[in-house]
């Protein structure tokens, strides 16, 4: 186990996900989810569990962010709120 | 997203990585039912090239992979696993149950089997049913 690099992937994890949350730009919205959902595989990937991080890798960085990138090519690319 | 955005690196690179995500899609389903992996973290991956082929080709990628097939493949892969689990019922055993679905092979060889065709069936369902989704989201959800 290496504690550090634990504490510093799930302090960037944290980081990541209030950004995917304040950022006004939907388009990098949609970047750092993906950004998100990597490191939530590592995270599964090191905690034993290597099922469910191919899992994340495949479904969570890699097509969720496409089908959401394809919803903004309807919704526009401003947030409103 | 009907034409194809002009870039020769983008073309080149999503040509060149189809057929390797492909490949390791295929070892990863039928690597399933004894390593991590299986027919569903598979069939995401096979999704995957072909909406990479849609992504980057365009209307063009119709040719190589027709926007009826996701549908078609997604159908035979739910069909195809009732079929296996229905199979052994016949014999007298329970939904799934491959130890009993064919006379004459031992039960260990039969559950081996049995188990790799079902990661094949999900993996065939899984891939068609999220190309249609791709599909479906293109068009705005017309036709």
């Amino acid at each position: 186990m290496i504690y550090q690099l634990d504490f510093w992937l799930m302090v960037i994890l944290v980081l990541f996900a209030i950004l995917a949350l304040e950022v006004r730009d939907l388009l990098a919205a949609v970047g750092v989810l993906t950004g998100f959902s990597f490191l939530m595989a590592l995270l599964f990937a090191k905690l034993g569990a290597p099922d469910v991080a191919l899992t994340e890798a495949a479904l969570g960085a890699g097509l969720t962010g496409v089908f959401l990138l394809l919803a903004l090519v309807f919704v526009g690319r401003e947030s409103e709120d | 997203m009907t034409s194809r955005f002009e870039s020769v690196f983008l073309y080149v690179v999503a040509r060149a990585m189809v057929p390797l995500i492909q490949v390791f899609a295929f070892y990863v389903i039928t690597h399933g039912h004894y390593s991590p992996g299986g027919g569903f973290q598979g069939g995401v991956m096979l999704a995957a090239s072909i909406i990479l082929l849609r992504v980057s080709m365009g209307d063009e990628s119709y040719d190589r992979f027709p926007r009826e097939a996701g549908i078609v493949i997604a159908g035979f892969g739910a069909l195809a696993f009732a079929l296996l689990g229905f199979m052994s019922m016949l014999f007298g055993g329970n939904f799934l149950e491959y130890a009993l679905a064919v006379p004459g092979m031992s039960a260990d060889e039969l559950r081996y089997w049995g188990i790799f065709f079902a990661e094949v069936f999900i993996g065939f369902l899984v891939w068609g049913a999220l190309v249609a989704i791709y599909d479906a989201l293109e068009t705005g959800g017309v036709e």
